[in-house]
């Protein structure tokens, strides 16, 4: 006996799934903006020739490398609304799952785009940083006006990726059950009895459009070094 | 105006600067040469302060570069440099190449710094290329450009650090036009080249370099028929045989 699929529950439940979707865009768009400004930080701090900044940066690095995403999201989402709560006077009834997965989310993911910054950086000639500073730029005006603009250049298709794999991470946050898009399809799956269909149906929207966005990734590599 | 006294430069203990000096007066063309490894292009990074140096001093227009309290930055605005691999940013068009320093460095208008942008271009004659990228030019126009960039400065002095070296020979000469025209309107330069040919036409003296050693100082004249070194003569035989 086969097992019978019943797509039917799907059509109802759409607004639902949207808003999960609207969520999980959020918490994405989130990560990878305040990522790559943290990140930035992360390896110009590294590379900054001062010490202390430079350990206190590649222990961050490598604290966040070296454990599991779904951990650093459960204690962002114990410790951040007790945080939250007792320093902004919020009432308890407010739902901060929502901040805790992007807090959670942008300090991980600058870790890791700290390190693709940091080879984009390297990447610039060093030749540029010496011309820069001959016509009388600081390092600092030489790294903003010469050296970022051109080192995010060359990294646009690897932080895009970064994005993407980013936007499939996510998910992770059903551990805190906030309704984002795959927590909304378990959800609405459960509800109806209809775990696999949802689940296929959440997993068919999360291919494509990654699919499509790293085709994206592709075609703007390929007009690059064209 | 550029004053070079004693400096010495380590890398560890190997000595790539040792009790290097030489005057460089307003207006004056200088020329250095010597064999691939002497030091030549350290010394002239030197003198904006690009490269330190552990010994000694450099003063250029009554400012001690090797001074920690010097502001390297506004010193560096007026003293032009052009380097090997011309250096230009790749993201940028030509003409902001060229007014982007006059712009955040000099604190020009926009406008401004155009018009004296394009007036340099004009210069070098690459005033059509204005809106193109770096990319899009041969080398012979990307050094020309370089040179006309350093020039929107306003420099008091230029240094030239082998310009021409990276080009294919066909476009040595059309950068060489450019320094003999800066080197006759009384530009002070310093120029470090195997373009002996140039250094007959405008230097007025040629420093030879060897092992990081000033061997020879010495004005053009008696420098192309009479070197004293043998080190010099030896160099001068091997690139002029040619």
């Amino acid at each position: 006996m086969g097992y019978e699929f019943d797509w039917s529950s799907i059509p109802g439940a759409l607004p639902y799934l949207w808003e999960g979707m609207i969520i999980t865009l959020k918490i994405t768009a989130v990560a990878v903006s305040v990522g790559i400004v943290w990140g930035t930080l992360l390896a110009l701090m590294r590379m900054s020739g001062f010490k202390v900044l430079g350990w206190l940066a590649a222990g961050y690095v490598n604290l966040f490398r070296s454990i599991p995403l779904v951990m650093v999201l459960l204690w962002f989402f114990l410790i951040i609304p007790s945080v939250l709560v007792s320093l902004l006077d919020i009432p308890r009834s407010f739902d901060t799952r929502l901040v805790s997965a992007m807090v959670a989310f942008s300090l991980f993911e600058a870790a890791y785009y700290s390190e693709i910054i940091r080879a984009g950086i390297r990447s610039v000639a060093r030749g540029q940083m010496g011309a820069a500073n001959a016509l009388g730029m600081s390092y600092a005006m030489a790294m903003r006006l010469v050296i970022l603009p051109q080192a995010f250049r060359n990294m646009v298709p690897l932080l895009l990726t970064q994005g993407i794999i980013l936007f499939q991470d996510t998910s992770l946050v059903y551990v805190s059950s906030l309704p984002d898009f795959f927590g909304v399809s378990y959800r609405v799956g459960s509800r109806d009895g209809r775990l696999v269909e949802l689940l296929l149906f959440a997993g068919a929207v999360y291919f494509i459009i990654s699919f499509i966005a790293s085709q994206l990734v592709k075609h703007i590599q390929k007009r690059k070094t064209a | 105006m550029i004053s070079i006294k004693n400096v010495s430069k380590h890398y560890g203990t190997f000595k790539v600067l040792t009790d290097c000096s030489a005057e460089v007066e307003k207006g004056e063309v200088i020329v250095i040469c010597g064999p691939s490894g002497s030091g030549k292009s350290t010394l002239i990074k030197c003198v904006n302060g690009l490269e330190p140096f552990q010994q000694g001093e450099i003063v250029v227009n009554g400012i001690s570069v090797g001074d920690p309290k010097t502001n390297l930055s506004k010193l560096r605005a007026h003293v032009g440099m052009v380097f090997q691999n011309f250096e230009l940013f790749p993201h940028m068009s030509v003409i902001d190449n060229l007014c982007i320093a006059q712009i955040k460095v000099l604190g020009r208008s926009r406008e401004e710094a155009i018009e004296r942008g394009r007036k340099l271009l004009e210069r070098v004659g690459l005033l059509n290329q204005a809106e193109k990228f770096p990319g899009q030019l041969s080398g012979g126009q990307q050094q020309r450009v370089a040179i006309a960039r350093a020039l929107a400065m306003d420099p008091i002095c230029m240094l030239f650090d082998e310009p021409t070296s990276a080009l294919d020979p066909e476009m040595v000469n059309e950068v060489l036009d450019v320094m003999v025209g800066l080197a006759q309107e009384g530009m002070t330069m310093m120029v470090v080249t195997h373009e002996m040919g140039f250094a007959r036409k405008v230097a007025n003296r040629v420093i030879f370099m060897d092992e990081g050693r000033i061997v020879e100082d010495a004005p053009k004249e008696d420098f192309f028929s009479k070197p004293r070194s043998e080190r010099a003569q030896l160099f001068l035989s091997k690139i002029l045989q040619h």
